[in-house]
């Protein structure tokens, strides 16, 4: 019982604690802070290139530190998150969102999840009616089993 | 069981045989290597000094008429002293490559030039790594292919190897040549 209670009280330690801010690094962030709030939610979406599944917001990869302050500096320059992300994809490709886009090469991996869940749900309904009608005997069989149960009923 | 229960019965095998395939197909793939987002595009604009020499140079460097090597190195970077003979024999054959010094300074670059040997056309200077960002380089070393027109062809990530030189680059440029 104790050890449990150690147990829950360690994970609600550790819950509670939040990577210490790997942006705090940069000795530069913008002063105004609802510009540095926008260049930061651009930084969670933009891939590090060094280290592949991190964002350059997680990464302290010397380029992912180049590229935060290339975002700030575009951001501060009135570059909406959009303009950034594609000044980007035209240097890096597709590979630097972390969020893959909808195009056609893509159709695939956005529609397999719906296409599973699809397949699913089908075969669900498959079992159910299968089940269904194997509980339902024939009126040949009904009487077969009869005579076989010797009639009682 | 009904066709179609049967059916429904070996699809997820049939799944599973098609990912397994996949995946297999998809080991053999370096995640690390990018493709570019440059290639068939020209060499961005960009203006940086040069080692040694008072006067700067732009992007106008590649469209001289020669098919060009751009060799994305530094003193820092441990691939980049193993390549380096590589990179050596192709400039004795002629080709004309040039160095980018990426995020290292004048002097760092000078050492490591004078103890392995030169054999960039130019050195160029991106100190703080920002033009590179325009080229799309990740690491060092990275090596791209420019045609006589100033278009990227290929890019090359992680060191040059005798058999990577042989197998494509070589064809490459001499595709691009003639």
């Amino acid at each position: 019982m104790m050890a449990w209670v150690h147990t829950l009280v360690f994970c609600m330690v550790f819950a509670f604690i939040t990577p210490a801010g790997a942006v705090g690094v940069d000795a530069e962030t913008l002063a105004d802070p609802a510009q540095e709030h926008l260049a930061q939610s651009v930084m969670a979406q933009l891939r590090c290139l060094v280290c592949q599944n991190q964002s350059i917001v997680d990464s302290d990869a010397p380029l992912a530190a180049d590229l935060r302050g290339l975002v700030r500096t575009r951001v501060a320059a009135g570059d909406t998150p959009k303009q950034v992300k594609d000044y980007l994809v035209a240097r890096y490709g597709d590979w630097v969102l972390l969020n893959p886009p909808l195009k056609s090469s893509t159709v695939l991996l956005w529609a397999a999840p719906i296409a599973a869940l699809l397949f699913g749900c089908i075969g669900i309904v498959f079992a159910r009616l299968s089940r269904k009608s194997a509980a339902v005997l024939s009126k040949d069989d009904a009487e077969a089993a009869d005579a076989i149960l010797g009639g009682d009923h | 069981m009904s066709p179609l229960q049967r059916i429904l019965v070996f699809a997820p095998f049939a799944v599973l045989i098609a990912l397994v395939a996949v995946f297999a197909l998809q080991l053999d793939d370096d995640p690390s290597i990018l493709p570019s987002a440059l290639i068939d595009q020209p060499v961005p604009a960009f203006s940086l000094d040069v080692l040694g020499s008072e006067t700067g140079v732009d992007q106008t460097l590649f469209a001289a008429g020669d098919v060009t090597l751009i060799n994305v190195f530094a003193s820092w970077c441990q691939p980049c002293w193993a390549e380096h003979s590589v990179v050596a024999d192709l400039a004795k054959n002629g080709v004309n490559i040039v160095g980018w010094a990426y995020k290292d300074t004048p002097e760092a670059i000078a050492g490591f030039l004078e103890d392995l040997g030169n054999p960039y056309s130019h050195v160029v200077l991106d100190e703080d790594g920002q033009a590179a960002i325009n080229l799309g380089v990740y690491g060092a070393p990275e090596t791209y292919v420019v045609d006589r027109a100033g278009v990227i062809r290929h890019r090359h990530v992680g060191a040059l190897t005798p058999d990577i030189v042989r197998e494509q680059l070589r064809p490459l440029i001499e595709s691009l040549s003639s």
